[in-house]
């Protein structure tokens, strides 16, 4: 289904946020990361829970340097 | 060594914050802030590339400094908040640097949409710093909806221009009922002895150390620089004269 991912419109096969991860390759376990779905966070013990649907906006971020 | 100062529940030792970007390099950037003893560290929250992660400068600073994250970069109340969302989530603090900007080219804040977004990041359990203009009454309204401390700008961000309106800024902190923390257009090291001078309770750099022909002697200066402003203040400057004033005695002069 087609999904946006920190902007980019793109077709995944995942349907939750862990499994979004995971097919991204990004150990679940990472620290610092940070992600929301259609503007509310979704907290880390929720990932696994947290059902993706078609046309939800991922935000995926963590923090980088800066003033 | 300067007096501590408080912010919301929080006493700080440092009167420096130091910002994480722009350094030449990850060494240059460990070693000015050791230099500068900030007591935090600044941090934006970005999108990952899309080839993957690094957690290694959040790794590389939490262990020695207090982070505080920002919204930077933010033009929309709902931006900013969501932002501030995830910072929380991700360096699991309440406490954010409210960054909303009005003007991409100016960096200058949305006062009107800060207030709001401060407004609202208050309910939701933040500790807000907002960066904000140079505003009495800007300044007051993030007070009054609950903001931690404000963070009015000394000049255009980057700018290296120092403190452009010492007058406003000195009106701020005579009335301010939380701390000011000069933020942004700190050029060298004067333009922070001045900010503490003015009355501030500390000042924010990032470019005028990061950016210097050598960030960690101007790191250190910038350390040097808050603790004689701060002194200065405390010991209460003589006033400025409209005539000269002998310093040495005017009875015995030889040949009177």
């Amino acid at each position: 289904m087609r999904l946006k991912i920190n902007g980019v419109d793109e077709e995944v096969a995942a349907t939750t946020v862990a499994q979004l991860l995971a097919d991204r390759g990004i150990n679940p376990a990472v620290r610092f990361l940070a992600i929301a779905v259609n503007g509310a966070v979704v907290r880390r013990a929720e990932w696994s829970q947290a059902a993706l649907k078609a046309g939800d906006a991922v935000e995926i971020v963590r923090p980088l340097q800066g003033g | 060594m300067n007096d501590p100062f408080t912010i919301a529940d929080t006493v700080f030792a440092s009167r420096i914050f130091v910002g994480s970007a722009r350094y030449p390099n990850q060494q240059v950037m460990l070693d000015a802030l050791a230099a500068a003893g900030p007591a935090m560290v600044t941090m934006s929250i970005r999108r990952i590339s899309l080839e993957g992660y690094a957690e290694s400068l959040v790794d590389l600073l939490g262990g020695s400094y207090r982070i505080l994250p920002n919204t930077a970069g933010c033009v929309t109340a709902r931006d900013a908040i969501l932002t501030a969302e995830l910072a929380r989530e991700a360096l699991e603090t309440n406490w954010i640097k409210l960054e909303l900007i009005g003007d991409r080219e100016l960096l200058y804040p949305d006062v009107e949409q800060l207030v709001h977004a401060a407004d609202e990041l208050v309910r939701k359990g933040f500790t807000v710093l907002p960066y904000c203009n140079e505003d009495p009454v800007a300044c007051q309204k993030l007070a009054d909806v609950g903001c931690a401390a404000v963070m009015p700008l000394g000049s255009l961000i980057g700018s290296g221009r120092g403190i452009a309106n010492p007058a406003a800024i000195e009106l701020i902190c005579a009335r301010s009922p939380v701390p000011v923390v000069l933020d942004a257009g700190i050029g060298t090291a004067s333009d922070a002895a001045q900010a503490m001078e003015l009355g501030c309770d500390a000042v924010m750099v990032d470019t005028a150390i990061a950016k210097s022909h050598d960030p960690i002697r101007m790191a250190a200066a910038m350390r040097g620089a808050v603790e004689a402003g701060r002194l200065a203040r405390l010991a209460g400057r003589i006033p400025k004269r409209r005539f000269a004033e002998p310093s040495s005695p005017q009875l015995g002069l030889v040949g009177s």
